[in-house]
């Protein structure tokens, strides 16, 4: 049972980092795409393509931090305990980026809309490299019950790389959506935009994990191993696979398929970092057994998370296809029968 | 036994008081969006009904743009309560240790009613342009229980808090043999949610209400303003003697389930029978009474129907396991502010049914208006004092009699608490400030709009009409007729 929940766990982690991830590397580009008026038409695209789903994306998060407190509550002690500034520092990055997102499209001003949009963009920046710190300090060991917060937890290469790495992971597949979006909303110059930048994520995403492989292999060692051999290997050597078919797919100009087999190599990175930890939570300090909750409660968990899956399985799967059918559109000035105001420059 | 108490409470760690000011803080600010988040889409939902059931153009208006103001203020909700999950962890993680597996599962029934909610949502406020009429009212007509839904487990999850059950306790104090369905339908549970429910319904339906009264009140009597007042309002209205019996049953739920908590409400400070009832007033360091209005046996009288019922005192338990009374007082306070605008709003709510009665229209007094106006604010007011009256009347435990709040906070440094709560501070003024000077722009513009001065301000030329978006480009580029197979569907 308890070895269940840990997989639900890894599976919606590596459902936040598919679909937050995404809407964090469009943050990305939002930030790189320059000044007003040469940013304004990547801009409304990620404005659009971000604006229906960012809500629904983001609750993966707070279904991983239930997960973790309901299900393993020593282990959701120690991570908060030891890694308490990048989480708060995450959370505040968070806060910004919801609201710099949400505050600027109902605004007509142009120097109150560059105030919202650098507060989204730069903490699109910031809340997954330390989210992905706090992941690279746990796999490294770090992290172990009765750790106080201390920046050795945290601010290290492993850390650091991992952060850099998620910030990489997310900044490609956030390219790799907006390059189809740009052709579905018929930018079509932006395709090759955002094509290009799909590739040189996909460059530094291919970079870092090379520097990686000697950085950590003494300070991870117990998840490098399970990486390198065994299910960890097989599911690492998937999503290179599925990584370089997205990147032939993208240059090939294959709108659908590659969106697929983007998601599909974060995801199952993800899912060999889960095989690689095994049998541990903590490595090498706290495994899946020692740190589950109560039986009666995980019982109770597997079938919440049952019925839920019935119920926002489908409506997920609506939100997603009407989406990627063009039918949600946002209210216009027009709609709501809104007039313009003195000020107004947009 | 004393002592070890005693002790206890003087080793307050230097870090409790910013991690509780913290908590207070943010809760604060998501309680003030949650009304909106739990009953703004019902309400919408009834006018967007109206709309399509009589082809009423104003009607439909007045849902559109209340979906509009929804897109923006259930963004704030959505990243004022992702920090509060991160603050169990951060502020609180001793709780979360202990307790997590007993009480988190209805935060696990949040967490997929919130999924359900986000979507739902989504496709309801970008459906207006494309989705046919009826389908897109159809879609959006499960988000009321979603959000019943989310409500039912955050409430589950601080009632349990109240009054704590569902375990058994080993050896070393752990809990052992948790069941699930007993931690999750507490004696308090019952009480507070429907209180909480209906709480939330009512403060949506007079804050939506009240802009319409206030626009009334300037002389825009036409039926677009009447029709924003009278169905938030006839709701709100409806509701407010509901609430009136189901905060009077919480408050009996309290007086039997958490004894000392009901003293602290009531300040009383001995047990006894004929117990009074003090209008506010201040509690002492020697128990007594500074202040305040005196009522003779009243409290005795409505915990249980009778002047012999006899009330247990502060000072029953002791000095560590009770409030201090400042705590007391300031429980005290706000359960008596929440209870003074419960019966105002029950006297309003009972004038409006009175014109209705008689005259079949909505009462013309500018009085009425004015109260209309302001019961807004009163009713968010009131729902941050029924959260202060629950939070603050447990203290000092944050899980009733068996775990303190100094027991369950983090050990992060005080110095660190402070700056963080300094900078959330900062940030959620920000945040807060720049969503209500969004909304009012969005009023604005209305207003202009609906004014017809706005052809006189250069109105936008059409292409322009989506400043942002897309949505420029050939139309029909939008549905991508050159679909390839086994594409993006
Ligand atoms: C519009 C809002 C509103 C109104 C008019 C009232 N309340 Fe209330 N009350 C709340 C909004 C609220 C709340 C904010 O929603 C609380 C906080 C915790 C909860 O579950 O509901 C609450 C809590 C709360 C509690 C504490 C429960 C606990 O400690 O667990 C009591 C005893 C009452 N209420 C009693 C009353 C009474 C006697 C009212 C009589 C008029 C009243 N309330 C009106
Ligand atoms: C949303 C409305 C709420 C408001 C406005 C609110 C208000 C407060 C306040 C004022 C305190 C500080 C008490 C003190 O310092 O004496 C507090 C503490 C706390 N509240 Fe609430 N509360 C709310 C709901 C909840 C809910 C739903 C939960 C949990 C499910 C919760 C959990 C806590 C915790 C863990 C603390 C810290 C420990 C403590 O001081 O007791 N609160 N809250
Ligand atoms: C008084 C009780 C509370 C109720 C009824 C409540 C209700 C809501 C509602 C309706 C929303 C949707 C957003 C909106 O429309 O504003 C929301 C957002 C949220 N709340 Fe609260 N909230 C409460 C307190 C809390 C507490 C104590 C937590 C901490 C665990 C919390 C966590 C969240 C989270 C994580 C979200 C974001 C969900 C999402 O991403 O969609 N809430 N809350």
């Amino acid at each position: 049972m308890a070895d269940f929940i840990a997989w639900v766990l890894v599976i919606a982690i590596a459902a936040y980092a598919c679909a937050g991830g995404t809407d964090y590397g469009a943050g990305l580009w939002d930030l790189l795409a320059g000044g007003a008026e040469r940013g304004k038409r990547p801009r409304r695209l990620i404005d659009h393509a971000m604006a229906p789903v960012w809500e629904a994306n983001n609750v993966w998060l707070i279904f991983v931090l239930v997960i973790m407190w309901t299900g393993f509550p020593t282990m959701f002690q120690a991570v908060f305990s030891a890694m308490w500034l990048p989480l708060a520092l995450a959370a505040a990055g968070l806060v910004l980026r919801g609201a710099g997102f949400a505050l600027r499209k109902p605004t007509r001003r142009l120097a109150q809309r560059r105030i919202y949009g650098a507060m989204f963009a730069v903490s699109s920046l910031v809340t997954p490299f330390f989210l992905g710190a706090v992941l690279g300090g746990i796999a490294s060991g770090r992290v172990k019950v009765g750790t106080t917060a201390s920046a050795h937890a945290w601010a290290n290469g492993t850390s650091v790389l991992t952060g850099l790495l998620a910030i990489a992971a997310t900044a490609f597949l956030g390219a790799v959506f907006l390059f189809s979006d740009a052709r579905r909303f018929g930018a079509h110059d932006l395709v090759d935009y955002f094509r290009l930048r799909a590739l040189i994520a996909f460059g530094a995403v291919v970079v870092l994990a090379l520097i990686g492989l000697p950085v950590t292999h003494d300070d991870a060692r117990y998840v490098w191993d399970g990486l390198t051999g065994g299910w960890g290997l097989l599911l690492i050597i998937l999503a290179a696979v599925c990584g370089l078919a997205t990147v032939l797919l993208v240059l090939r100009r294959s709108y659908g398929w590659s969106r697929y087999t983007s998601v599909a190599s974060v995801a199952l990175v993800v899912g060999a970092w889960g095989f690689a930890q095994r049998p541990y939570l903590l490595p090498t300090s706290l495994t899946v057994a020692e740190a589950a909750g109560a039986a009666h409660t995980l019982r109770w968990l597997v079938i919440v998370t049952g019925i839920a899956i019935v119920l926002v399985g489908p409506a997920l799967v609506l939100l997603y296809r009407l989406d990627t059918l063009g039918e949600l559109e946002e209210l216009t000035a027009a709609d709501t029968g809104a007039a313009r105001t003195p000020g107004d420059n947009l | 036994m004393l002592s070890t108490a005693a002790l206890l409470a003087n080793s307050t760690p230097a870090q409790l008081l910013p991690a509780r000011e913290l908590m207070a803080f943010t809760l604060a600010s998501h309680i003030l969006l949650v009304p909106f988040g739990v009953a703004l889409p019902f309400i919408t939902l009834l006018m967007h009904h109206r709309a399509l059931r009589r082809d009423d153009p104003v009607a439909l208006t007045l849902a559109r743009r209340w979906s509009a103001v929804m897109a923006v203020q259930f963004a704030i909700g959505v990243i004022t309560g992702t920090v509060l999950s991160f603050e169990f962890g951060l502020l609180w993680p001793g709780m979360m240790g202990r307790w997590g597996d007993v009480f988190g599962l209805g935060f696990g029934v949040e967490a997929w009613a919130f999924f359900l909610e986000a979507v739902l949502i989504a496709i309801y406020l970008y459906g207006w342009r494309r989705l046919r009429p009826w389908t897109h009212f159809w879609l959006a007509v499960p988000l009321p229980p979603a959000a019943l839904m989310g409500a039912f487990g955050i409430i589950a999850a601080n009632s349990w808090m109240n009054t704590p059950q569902g375990f058994s306790l080993d050896a070393q104090g752990k809990p052992v043999h948790v069941d699930v369905q007993q931690a999750v339908f507490t004696p308090m549970f019952g009480p507070e949610y429907w209180h909480f429910v209906v709480a939330m319904l009512l403060t949506a339906g007079y804050v939506v209400a009240g802009v319409y009264a206030v626009g009334w009140l300037r002389g825009r009597r036409d039926r677009y303003h009447r029709l924003g007042f009278t169905v938030p309002f006839t709701v709100a209205a409806i509701l407010t003697p509901v609430q009136f019996m189901l905060g009077d049953s919480a408050a009996r739920a309290v007086f039997h389930k958490q004894p000392i908590k009901f003293a602290a409400m009531e300040i009383v400070w001995k047990t006894d029978t004929h117990v009074p009832e003090y209008m506010f007033g201040r509690l002492n360091s020697d128990g007594t009474l500074s202040g305040g209005l005196k009522i003779p046996q009243l409290d005795s009288i409505l915990a249980g129907f009778k002047p012999s019922t006899r009330v247990t005192g502060l000072t029953s338990v002791p000095a560590a396991d009770r409030p201090t009374v400042v705590q007391a007082t300031i429980a005290h306070w706000a359960f008596d502010i929440m209870v003074t605008v419960g019966s105002v709003l029950v006297l309003l709510a009972l004038w409006y049914a009175w014109c209705w009665w008689r005259h079949r229209d909505n009462p013309r007094s500018r009085w009425f208006y004015r109260c209309a106006a302001l019961a807004g604010a009163a009713c968010l007011v009131t729902v941050e004092c029924g959260w202060i009256t629950t939070e603050v009347g447990r203290q000092p435990w944050i899980v009733y009699n068996h775990m303190r709040v100094s027991e369950a906070v983090t050990s992060t440094r005080a110095g660190s608490l402070w700056a963080m709560l300094g900078i959330v501070m900062v940030v959620y003024v920000a945040v807060f400030g720049a969503f209500l000077a969004v909304v009012l722009k969005m009023r604005t513009r209305w207003r202009i709009a609906d004014e017809g001065s706005a052809a006189a301000r250069a109105a936008p030329p059409p292409e322009a009409d989506t400043p942002y978006g897309p949505r420029g480009e050939p139309a029909a580029a939008g549905a991508a007729p050159d679909h390839t197979p086994g594409g993006t569907s």
